[in-house]
């Protein structure tokens, strides 16, 4: 295909739509299969995790007892406001794209991206928490009682489990902020928003994760 | 395409707050085993909010919700035949 013939076919159809698509309608369906098949990778890959959570749970129930007694279950409870009320912002911020709103974008984005950092920060906190009382495994652990080593095997658990998470949050900090960009810059309309749908599924993802690890960690009785 | 409404998504947030609340009050009280399963239920209903509404699958192409409900079988087959092998183990073990 020559330039020119290349420069007209563009001209025929909306910027955004790639030639080996039929239409926007059909792109966006491709691209939210796509990131679908990404989430179910994330589900099994975190799935592992909360599967040897629940082996040793159950092997040592009383060192995870113990261990979450010292997790602030308040914080926990504050963060998990915090996420899924960054989960309405960002749907709020799809519905915008969506009905052409570009101021609307560009401020659920940022309330987005502000609740997500909150949420961090929040973790650094309980964190320095965890390494001034002693809880990090590893040669510096202590802990009372004769349940030590399960306790050790559930802080595991919680740095392992709760630092993937706190990981895909700051990628997502990240992503939302390229979207912030293109909507600021007016890239998104009725006719094509897949980049702040589909970055939305994966916020979406992310905050579902949480809202298992929040009472699996920090509420066992 | 569907376009959910604001108010739709007010609701689903108030329900997810009310849920979260439940969680932390019903964990205050012991209910001996029934803790980690109503924890564990109120868990798996937020979630199916999430994924239906903020999520869209709802208002999906089936072939998005097959792929959707496609994760969590999976899911579930890693963890009933895991679990299936280590809550046995013992029972074997008393043969011995």
């Amino acid at each position: 295909v020559s330039d020119v013939a290349h420069a007209d076919a563009h001209a025929e159809h909306h910027p955004r739509l790639q030639h080996h698509f039929y239409s926007l309608e059909q792109q966006n369906y491709a691209a939210t299969l796509g990131m679908w098949a990404f989430l179910l990778t994330e589900v099994l890959f975190f799935g592992g995790l909360f599967l040897a959570y629940t082996l040793y749970r159950w092997q040592y129930t009383p060192g995870f007892v113990e261990g979450s007694h010292h997790l602030d279950r308040w914080l926990g409870g504050f963060n998990t406001v915090v996420l899924i009320g960054s989960s309405l912002t960002m749907a709020m911020a799809v519905y915008a794209a969506q009905t052409n709103q570009r101021r609307k974008q560009v401020l659920f984005l940022a309330l987005t991206i502000l609740l997500g950092l909150v949420f961090l920060g929040v973790k650094v906190i309980e964190y320095g928490d965890k390494f001034e009382h002693h809880l990090v495994p590893g040669p510096n652990f202590q802990f009372p009682g004769p349940n030590a080593h399960a306790a050790e095997i559930f802080y595991s658990l919680y740095f392992a489990m709760t630092g993937l998470h706190a990981l895909h949050m700051i990628i997502g900090v990240g992503l939302m902020s390229v979207i912030l960009v293109m909507a600021w810059r007016g890239a998104f309309s009725e006719t094509w928003y897949t980049p702040v749908e589909i970055s939305g599924l994966y916020w979406h993802f992310v905050d579902i994760v949480w809202i298992f690890l929040f009472p699996l960690l920090y509420l066992i009785t | 395409m569907h376009i959910a409404s604001p108010r739709l998504y007010l609701m689903v947030f108030a329900a997810l707050m009310v849920m979260t609340i439940i969680t932390i009050l019903a964990a205050l009280v012991d209910l001996g085993r029934l803790n980690l399963t109503v924890a564990l239920a109120i868990a798996v209903t937020k979630a199916t909010l999430v994924v239906l509404f903020f999520m869209h699958v709802k208002y999906s192409p089936r072939m998005i919700q097959v792929a959707a409900g496609a994760g969590f079988v999976w899911l579930g087959i890693m963890v009933v035949l895991t679990l299936s092998d280590y809550f046995t183990r013992n029972i074997l073990a008393l043969g011995k």
